[in-house]
């Protein structure tokens, strides 16, 4: 087996709040954004990260990034730790690790237009590229995503949201990156943009052997463009599996939750399941509970949870779950 | 493969002509009637030279017995006419305002263009930055602030005067009068440059561009300077009728541009001398030119305040 391009060992990221009206000397609070997490992820996958929203998958992203430091464990990238890298280093790692964003109009500056947009990381990156090769680049790019290359001198506001992202993701491509995050790219858009995208994101990583992490809150996308998917919970990884496997058998039960939510195309269907529904909110990541940080909604929690935070346990290869309780669960049709 | 077309091209002139600004341009008659008043006398100041029936900083184009010319009439010794009357050194009130306008609106927009390069520079700093920069830089500015405009201009001037040699001071009068008036008025820009700063920091596309790569500075220069120059455009606008003002009440307690180069303001200390003594066109026309000036560029500054308010659209 290759060496991943990027793996994740017991990485944690906190950090520190200052709630309103306290004194300067009274200790800060502790904000648990993600607690030891490991994955790895190997070149040309896609790993498909889900979970509720303030379940830490943007705060990973960007500690994969290298904009939010971790406050514990090591983000490996090509066999070198982020933390000790050099700034030549950071320079490369940078460049080869791009993003796509949520909103796509918001991440675009209004001021700027669609060429320059484009064309802003190759210029950071490479700043001597002659400027008629940063305009063929673009035109390349453009077209590569589906935009008419005629369109380089318009602003974004003239674009829709499915235009936009593909000028997200044609900005994202241009310096030939190796490692895509996409963070939740298609959840502000159509639903029947949202195919597109996903489609074009998939054709394209096929095309130029990108490794992807791809966040998500709906669960049918991510099973869709995903080869792996992992379930967060608070921050911390509940489940890890093959992207068939998971959907088809969720055997934690924050999992079968999380799938029993996505609607069945098919009234008859959907009207005969029986649902686990989850109760309550999310906990404070600021005191996330002890033991397992599910167990306050849990079905089926036991008073043992409580004690110690459950192990990834290998139930099948290249499968981990974080229960002991756990069951296979047969997920009903084609969810 | 692509979503929705885009909208036909335009012509550049027919996109200005349509876009939102223009039109609400259109239909604002007081915008309308104060711009023209201010290009008209903005064109008047800079053709001076060519309008001025007389230079008045030309001695040898004086006549002292022209003294106190009533407007319209003629004079009593050399049959003389002048529009808006003579001074008492016999210098043509017209002539006089059309250069001392010059002068004042010189000094408006040098003073505006220097607190305004201070003031969004340092407010895009504090901004962006933040931590004890912002702290250093908006504590001088609120300090500033706890005194009147006018009094910071004076103390600035006061000491710029103390620093120059006797011989330049006149030259350096307008100099000094531009440094003190923007030094006294940078504080408003960057207020204003830092809190549209700190909005635009928090969007997604400056994260975007923080990800890709770019420099701090980069970013300050390239994406936020660019989106928070709206107000600035307002604040510079209504600034500059401040600036003009300010300039005009600093010659007008003498310490500002010298009688030998009269602004406005001089002009007017040099009329209301004669106020109570019958000749009031040595103060009443220079005084009406700078109310024309203040008001009309004020007017324009509020109505850009609206048209580039989103809120009020």
């Amino acid at each position: 087996m290759a060496d991943p391009i990027l793996s994740i060992r017991d990485v944690s990221v906190s950090f520190d709040v200052r709630p309103q009206g306290t004194w300067p000397w009274t200790p800060s609070l502790k904000l648990h954004a993600v607690s030891k997490l490991s994955v790895d992820l190997m070149p040309g996958e896609t790993l498909g990260l889900v979970g509720e929203s303030g379940s830490g998958k943007s705060t990973l992203a960007r500690a994969v990034i290298g904009t939010i430091p971790s406050s514990g464990g090591q983000i490996i990238y090509e066999g070198r730790d982020l933390a000790t890298m050099t700034a030549q280093e950071t320079r490369r790692h940078r460049r080869d690790v791009q993003m796509v964003f949520q909103d796509p109009l918001a991440a675009l500056n209004p001021r700027m237009t669609v060429g320059d947009i484009i064309a802003e990381p190759l210029i950071t990156h490479e700043p001597d590229t002659p400027r008629k090769e940063v305009k063929a680049r673009v035109a390349e790019l453009m077209e590569k995503v589906g935009l008419l290359p005629n369109l380089i001198n318009r602003y974004p506001h003239e674009f829709s949201g499915g235009q936009c992202q593909r000028i997200g993701i044609a900005r994202a491509l241009i310096v030939k990156p190796k490692l895509l995050i996409c963070d939740e790219p298609v959840s502000a858009l159509d639903v029947s943009v949202q195919a597109q995208v996903v489609n074009l994101l998939k054709d394209l990583q096929a095309e130029m052997g990108l490794s992807m992490i791809f966040i998500a809150h709906d669960l049918s996308v991510v099973k869709h463009i995903s080869n792996r998917i992992m379930v967060m919970y608070l921050g911390c990884p509940m489940e890890v599996g093959p992207a068939k496997a998971i959907t088809a058998e969720p055997r934690h039960p924050y999992t079968q939750a999380l799938i029993s939510s996505v609607p069945i195309p098919d009234p008859v269907l959907e009207a005969a399941r029986e649902r686990p529904v989850l109760e309550g909110d999310l906990p404070s990541p600021l005191s996330p509970p002890s033991g397992c940080v599910f167990r306050t909604r849990c079905p089926k929690a036991q008073p043992s949870c409580a004690e110690a935070r459950p192990g990834m346990d290998k139930v099948a290869p290249d499968r981990f779950v974080a229960c002991p309780f756990q069951e296979v669960e047969k997920v009903l049709a084609d969810a | 493969m692509s979503d929705t077309p885009a909208p036909a091209p335009q012509s550049r002139l027919r996109r200005a002509w349509n876009s939102d600004f223009a039109w609400s341009f259109r239909h604002a008659p007081v915008a309308i009637i104060s711009s023209f008043v201010v290009l008209v006398l903005i064109l008047a100041a800079v053709l001076a030279p060519l309008i001025a029936p007389h230079d008045p900083f030309n001695p040898a184009t004086l006549n002292l017995m022209n003294g106190f010319t009533p407007p319209g009439q003629a004079n009593a010794f050399t049959g003389d006419t002048f529009l808006l009357g003579t001074d008492d050194q016999g210098r043509d009130v017209f002539s006089t305002i059309l250069y001392g306008m010059r002068i004042s609106l010189f000094v408006g927009f040098a003073a505006v263009m220097l607190a305004m390069v201070i003031g969004v520079t340092l407010g895009l700093l504090a901004g962006y930055l933040g931590g004890w920069v912002e702290s250093i830089i908006m504590r001088v500015a609120d300090v500033q602030l706890t005194f009147p405009a006018i009094l910071v201009a004076m103390l600035i001037f006061g000491i710029a005067k103390g620093i120059t040699p006797p011989e330049y001071r006149d030259q350096m009068a307008i100099w000094v009068l531009i440094l003190a008036i923007g030094l006294s008025d940078w504080v408003q820009f960057a207020r204003v440059v830092r809190g549209a700063t700190l909005v635009e920091k928090s969007k997604e596309y400056v994260q975007a561009a923080r990800l890709i790569g770019r420099s701090p500075f980069a970013i300050m220069l390239r994406h936020i300077l660019p989106n928070v120059l709206n107000p600035v455009l307002v604040i510079a606008t209504i600034s500059l009728a401040l600036a003009i003002i300010a300039e005009a009440t600093l010659s007008f307690l003498g310490v500002g541009a010298p009688p030998t180069k009269p602004s406005l303001g001089t002009l007017i200390r040099i009329g209301q001398e004669f106020m109570f003594s019958g000749e009031w066109w040595i103060l009443f026309f220079p005084a009406l030119a700078l109310l024309a000036l203040a008001l009309s560029i004020n007017l324009l500054g509020d109505w850009l305040r609206d048209a580039l308010n989103p809120r009020l659209r």
